[in-house]
């Protein structure tokens, strides 16, 4: 039963990312060369509604659906893996146009050269935990 | 209405209500971690002890993967009509002097993301590449644009505001820098 409101809330944000372009590889470009408010909007736009539900939900602890505690727990603090990580994962994203919730979206969407994004995004993983005690974190 | 392209501010609100549907749930919105699961149901666990993890644990974040492909599926098929992404003018003659013939006629570059491009294995290299540099630095940063630029952000997270500026470090650094030397038209 649960499984199926995930699989409706994916759904959700598929239909959401697709039709509002955030899936396009060219929305994402033109993000990056400052041509478009399109993404700085749709970003900001979630921020504004996201901190205010966040605040909502921490301050006046809310409880789940199912009756839990809810705990928002803080990032782990660093620079390194933040600043680094988040570089590389840049260059990715500005050149797959994509980053991975899209990638998903895409292969449903049926462009299927994605697929080997997502593999390569896979095998990047897999690579990340089996060199991970060597990076700088 | 809801054939035409949604404009930013309904998209950005409703992605928001998706984040805050899920930590309702008890879960968190975060699309990268799917990437470590599939190493783990892969048996990654043989090669590294980071991926030796309870993946049932993980099996709802599975189940919303699997509706994004669903919602990725009904949004091409049933609700756009014209897939065509209308960008700036400014952006189209950019991408026409790098070679992108399709910038403003498509949903994404036929020249990297249709069948018939795959002919090219320069094409195969740059998707692999690009999908590993997704894969490897959304993993060492921790998070993507869902766990870090929306939930992190969202939680005024210093990390995650570090790690977006990241994310736009490596974005100008490849569009600006590195696309005339890959896209040589």
């Amino acid at each position: 039963m649960k499984n199926i409101v995930y699989i409706l809330l994916g759904t959700f944000l598929g239909i959401v990312l697709y039709k509002s372009e955030a899936a396009s590889w060219f929305r994402i470009y033109e993000m990056f060369q400052f041509d478009s408010f399109h993404m700085y909007g749709i970003i900001g736009s979630a921020l504004a509604v996201g901190v205010v539900l966040v605040f909502w939900i921490k301050k006046s602890k809310v409880k789940s659906f199912t009756g839990e505690l809810i705990s928002i727990p803080d990032k782990e603090k660093s620079f390194a893996r933040y600043i680094l990580g988040g570089t590389l994962f840049g260059l990715g994203w500005a050149l797959a146009g994509a980053c991975p919730g899209p990638i998903y979206i895409l292969v449903g969407a049926g462009y299927w050269p994605i697929v080997i994004v997502l593999i390569g995004a896979i095998l990047g993983a897999f690579v990340y935990g089996l060199v991970r005690a060597r990076l700088p974190h | 209405m809801l054939y035409q392209p949604w404009p930013w501010y309904v998209a950005g609100p409703l992605i928001a209500i998706i984040m805050a549907l899920l930590i309702l749930m008890g879960k968190k919105f975060g699309m990268s971690s799917n990437l470590e699961t599939f190493c783990s149901l892969g048996g990654a666990g043989k090669f590294s002890d980071y991926f030796k993890v309870d993946t049932k644990s993980k099996r709802w974040n599975l189940m919303v993967v699997l509706g994004s492909v669903l919602g990725g599926f009904l949004g091409a098929q049933w609700l756009s009509p014209n897939p065509a992404v209308d960008i700036s003018e400014q952006t189209v003659i950019k991408l026409k002097d790098l070679g992108f013939e399709s910038a403003g006629a498509a949903y994404l570059p036929t020249e990297l993301f249709s069948i018939e491009a795959l002919a090219n294995p320069k094409v195969w290299i740059i998707l692999l590449v690009a999908g590993f540099l997704v894969g490897f630095g959304t993993r060492y940063a921790g998070g993507c644009t869902s766990g870090h630029a929306i939930s992190g952000l969202s939680n005024l997270q210093r990390p995650s505001l570090i790690a977006v500026i990241g994310f736009f470090i490596g974005g100008l650094a490849m569009v600006h820098l590195l696309f005339p030397l890959i896209f040589e038209a």
